[in-house]
C-alpha cells in the first residue's frame, strides 16, 4: 500500500515538473507583457491622446514582441490601485501609469510586486522598482514666446494656466525669458483655469484675454477651446500636447507635442536586455528621465501662419535648444519684483526648477497661494 | 403621453419574473451590442460578470468597491422612503471626509487606533451638517432640497479643492494639490489573513457595512421611527392624522444620510488613499442613487445592489485589460443593464396608459 502511494506520488510530481517545462519553455518566446493606465478616454487631442500615440508606436517597434493591455478613465483614487494591481497580477512586466495622481497608488502596488516594472509620468517619488519620467514641456513655451514676442502687436501675451504648480510656474517663465529675448516691451497676463481640462472654462478664459487686448494665447491646458476661440477672433497661440492645427488652422502658430513613444520603446528595450533601471538622478524633482526637444520627447510642429523671418527666428531658438546652446534659465535672473533669483554666469539646476514659485520679469501679477 | 398608474395588486409571480427578463433583455442586447462592434460576444459578457468572481482577490476588490456604494445607499434608503430626496451625498461624503482629514492632520503623531473612532465620528458629523443645510431650508423656508443638496456638491468640491491646493497642502509636495500622509492612528488597515497575508486592498472598513446592513433593517422594520418613516414615505397623510411630526423626520433623515455618507467617506480616504487629494469621491455619491433604488429601498436589497453595480464596473476594467473593449462600450452596456433593471421594477408597480395628451 504504502509502495504504490509513493509510486503516485512520484507520477504526480513528474507530472507536475514535466508541467512546469511545458509552461516555463512556453513563456520563454513570449511577449514582453506591458500595460498602461490612462487618466481619460484618449480622444483625439490632449493629454492621454499623446500617451496613446505613443503606445502604437512600441506596438508598432514591437509588433509581436510585445502585448500590450490599456485601461482608461482610472480616476486617480483607490480606482487607480485596483487597477495597477490588477494589471500586476495578469503577468504585465513593466506598467506605465500616465497622470501624476497615480503617484502612489503606483508606488503601494510596486511594493508588492518587487519583480515588475513601473514607470509613474510627472511624479516626484522612486522606489527600487518604480521609475518616474516626464518631459521638459518648458522647452517649447521657451520658442512660443520667441514667436510670441515677434507677432504681437499688442504687446499683450494671455497665458492659460491649470494649476498653480511649479511644472506650470517653470512654463510660464520659460515663456517670459522666450519672449524678453526678441521683445522687452510685451508682457503676459495669467489667469488660472484651475482644471487640465475644461473646454467651457478655457475658452472664457480665452474670451476674457483677447477682451483684455491680448492678441497672442498660449496655454498649459488641455483642450483646443482656446485655440478655437482665438480663430474665431483673429487672435493666435499655441497647441498643446497634440498637433491641434485641426482645431484652428489659422489661428495656431506651432504645436509643442509630446512625444512619448521614444521613451516607452528605450525602457521596454532595457526590460527586454535585463537593463531597467530607475536611473540615478536626485529624488526629489520629477523625471529620473527629464527629457526634452534634444531626446526627441518634446517635438515641435511645423512653424505655420507666420512670416519667413520669425519661423527663422523660431527655428533658431529650436536649434539654439537643441544643441544646447541657449540655456533658457541662465543668469542673471530677476523675478517681478525685482528681486534677483540667480546672478550672471551661473544658471538654476533642475532642482531649482521644481522649486519654482515666483515668476519671472515679464510676468504680470503674482503666484495665487 | 405616458401615465403611470399604480397596480391594485403586484403579481407575486412578477416579482420573481422582473428581474429575469430583465437579465435576458439585458444579455440580449449586450450580445447584439458586443457582436455588432466585433468582440467576442460570449467572452466579453464573462468579463464582464463571472471574471470579478474568478479569484478570491478579486472578490474582496468587489467588497471594497461597492463599501462606500452601500453606506451612502444605506442613508439615501430612508431619505427616499420618506420622499426626502436628497442627491447631494457626493458632497456630504466629501466633506465628512474632509472634516476627519482635517482632526487626523491635527494630531501628525498620533498611533492608536482608538482615534478612528474620533474621526469617524468627526466624518458623521461633517457629512450631517452638510445634509442640514438642505434640512433647515426644507422646513423652515420650503426650499427645495433636490436642487439645495445638489447644488452644495459643487460648494463641497470646490472646497475641498481650495484645502488641499492652500491650508492644508503638504509643503514638501512641490506645489501639487495633496495634503501630508494621515498619521497612522488615522488610517485603516489592510485585513490580514492567515496564509494569505491581504487580500488586494480589503480592509476593516468593511466590518461597518456588515454592522451596518441588519442595524438599519431593525431601524427600519422594527422601530417606530423607521414605522414612522415608511408611513411618511407612502402615505403623508395617514402619517399627518397620526400626529407624526413631518418635520422633524425630514431633518432626522438628512442628518442621518448625510451622517453616513460622510462616514462613508472617511473609510475611504482612511483605508484607501491615505492623505486628503482634490478628489476623493469618483461619484460614489451619486451613484449610490441608483444603488438605493436598485436594492427597492430594502437594506438587503442594497447590500446586493452595492455588490451588482461593484461588478459590473470591475468587470468593466477587466474587459478592457484583457479584450481592449473601450470603456465607453462597456459604459452602454451597464445603461442598458440599469435601464432594464428600473424598467422592470417599475412595470411590476405601475401599469403605462397611453393617452391623448393635451397641448
Amino acid at each position: 500500500m504504502i509502495k504504490f502511494c509513493t509510486r503516485i506520488f512520484s507520477l504526480i510530481t513528474l507530472g507536475i515538473s514535466v508541467l512546469f517545462f511545458v509552461i516555463s519553455s512556453a513563456f520563454a518566446g513570449s511577449p514582453t507583457k506591458v500595460g498602461f493606465v490612462y487618466l481619460t478616454t484618449p480622444g483625439d487631442h490632449g493629454w492621454t491622446y499623446a500617451h496613446e500615440l505613443g503606445k502604437q508606436m512600441v506596438e508598432k517597434r514591437f509588433g509581436k514582441d510585445v502585448k500590450v493591455s490599456v485601461v482608461e478613465n482610472v480616476p486617480e483614487g483607490p480606482d487607480a490601485t485596483r487597477v495597477i494591481r490588477e494589471l500586476a497580477k495578469q503577468g504585465n512586466e513593466i506598467i506605465f501609469t500616465t497622470s501624476f495622481g497615480y503617484m502612489e497608488p503606483t508606488l503601494k502596488v510596486a511594493k508588492e510586486f518587487p519583480n515588475i516594472k513601473f514607470e509613474h509620468i510627472t511624479g516626484y517619488k522612486r522606489s527600487k522598482n518604480v521609475a518616474t519620467g516626464n518631459i521638459r514641456f518648458y522647452e517649447g513655451r521657451y520658442i512660443q514666446g520667441v514667436v510670441a514676442g515677434l507677432m504681437t502687436k499688442t504687446n499683450k501675451i494671455g497665458y492659460i494656466g491649470a494649476y498653480p504648480i511649479a511644472e506650470v510656474i517653470m512654463g510660464i517663465n520659460a515663456f517670459a525669458q522666450g519672449l524678453k529675448s526678441v521683445n522687452k516691451d510685451a508682457s503676459i497676463s495669467v489667469i488660472w483655469a484651475n482644471t487640465w481640462y475644461d473646454p467651457v472654462k478655457e475658452a472664457d478664459a480665452a474670451k476674457v484675454h483677447i477682451a483684455e487686448g491680448a492678441d497672442v494665447l498660449a496655454q498649459h491646458t488641455d483642450s483646443p477651446a482656446m485655440l478655437q476661440i482665438a480663430e474665431k477672433n483673429g487672435a493666435m497661440g499655441f497647441g498643446q500636447s497634440t498637433d491641434m492645427s485641426a482645431f484652428a488652422p489659422k489661428a495656431q502658430l506651432f504645436a509643442s507635442i509630446n512625444n512619448w513613444g521614444p521613451y516607452y520603446i528605450k525602457k521596454i528595450e532595457e526590460l527586454r536586455n535585463g537593463k531597467w533601471n530607475t536611473g540615478d538622478g536626485p529624488n526629489h524633482w520629477p523625471g529620473n528621465v527629464w527629457g526634452g526637444i534634444k531626446s526627441d520627447m518634446l517635438v515641435i510642429s511645423k512653424f505655420q501662419n507666420m512670416p519667413a523671418n520669425v519661423a527663422q527666428k523660431a527655428q533658431e531658438a529650436l536649434d539654439g535648444i537643441k544643441s544646447g546652446k541657449i540655456n533658457i534659465f541662465a543668469g542673471p535672473l530677476i523675478d517681478n519684483t525685482g528681486k534677483e533669483i540667480i546672478p550672471a554666469g551661473k544658471a538654476l539646476d533642475d532642482g531649482a526648477l521644481w522649486g519654482m514659485n515666483y515668476y519671472l520679469q515679464g510676468v504680470n501679477g503674482k503666484v495665487p497661494g | 403621453m405616458i401615465t403611470f398608474i399604480p397596480r391594485d395588486k403586484v403579481s407575486k409571480n412578477w416579482i420573481i419574473i422582473a428581474p429575469i427578463l430583465s437579465i435576458v433583455f439585458t444579455i440580449f442586447f449586450g450580445l447584439l451590442i458586443f457582436t455588432f462592434l466585433g468582440y467576442n460576444p460570449l467572452e466579453t459578457l464573462y468579463q464582464i460578470f463571472v471574471s470579478p468572481f474568478s479569484r478570491i482577490d478579486r472578490i474582496s476588490d468587489i467588497l471594497v468597491k461597492a463599501c462606500p456604494l452601500i453606506i451612502i445607499g444605506t442613508g439615501l434608503m430612508l431619505c427616499f422612503k420618506s420622499n426626502v430626496w436628497n442627491i447631494g451625498a457626493e458632497g456630504q461624503f466629501i466633506m465628512g471626509a474632509l472634516l476627519a482629514g482635517f482632526i487626523a492632520l491635527s494630531f501628525p503623531n498620533i498611533e492608536t487606533k482608538f482615534f478612528l473612532l474620533i474621526t469617524i465620528l468627526a466624518g458623521f458629523v461633517g457629512g450631517a451638517l452638510w445634509a442640514f443645510i438642505p434640512a433647515i431650508l426644507k422646513t423652515k423656508l420650503n426650499v427645495n432640497e433636490i436642487l439645495v443638496s445638489l447644488m452644495l456638491v459643487y460648494v463641497a468640491m470646490l472646497f475641498i479643492d481650495f484645502i488641499v491646493r492652500g491650508p492644508l497642502r503638504d509643503p514638501m509636495s512641490f506645489g501639487f494639490p495633496l495634503s501630508k500622509p494621515y498619521p497612522e492612528g488615522a488610517l485603516i488597515n489592510k485585513i490580514p489573513f492567515p496564509g494569505i497575508g491581504f487580500l488586494g486592498q480589503l480592509h476593516y472598513g468593511i466590518l461597518f457595512v456588515f454592522l451596518l446592513v441588519p442595524f438599519s433593517w431593525i431601524f427600519v422594520n422594527k422601530t417606530l421611527s423607521g414605522f414612522k418613516i415608511n408611513v411618511l414615505g407612502s402615505a403623508p397623510q395617514a402619517a399627518k392624522f397620526a400626529g407624526f411630526k413631518q418635520n422633524s423626520i425630514t431633518i432626522t433623515v438628512l442628518l442621518l444620510s448625510g451622517g453616513l455618507a460622510g462616514v462613508a467617506g472617511v473609510i475611504e480616504v482612511s483605508a484607501n488613499i491615505g492623505q486628503l487629494q482634490p478628489e476623493v469621491s469618483f461619484g460614489y455619491g451619486f451613484t449610490a442613487i441608483i444603488v438605493a433604488f436598485l436594492g427597492r429601498l430594502s437594506p438587503i436589497g442594497i447590500l446586493f445592489a452595492g455588490i451588482i453595480i461593484a461588478t459590473v464596473k470591475l468587470g468593466a476594467d477587466n474587459a478592457q485589460m484583457t479584450m481592449g473593449i473601450p470603456k465607453v462600450v462597456t459604459g452602454l452596456f451597464e445603461g442598458i443593464l440599469l435601464f432594464f433593471l428600473l424598467t422592470g421594477e417599475t412595470l411590476q408597480k405601475y401599469k403605462i396608459k397611453w393617452s391623448e395628451g393635451k397641448k
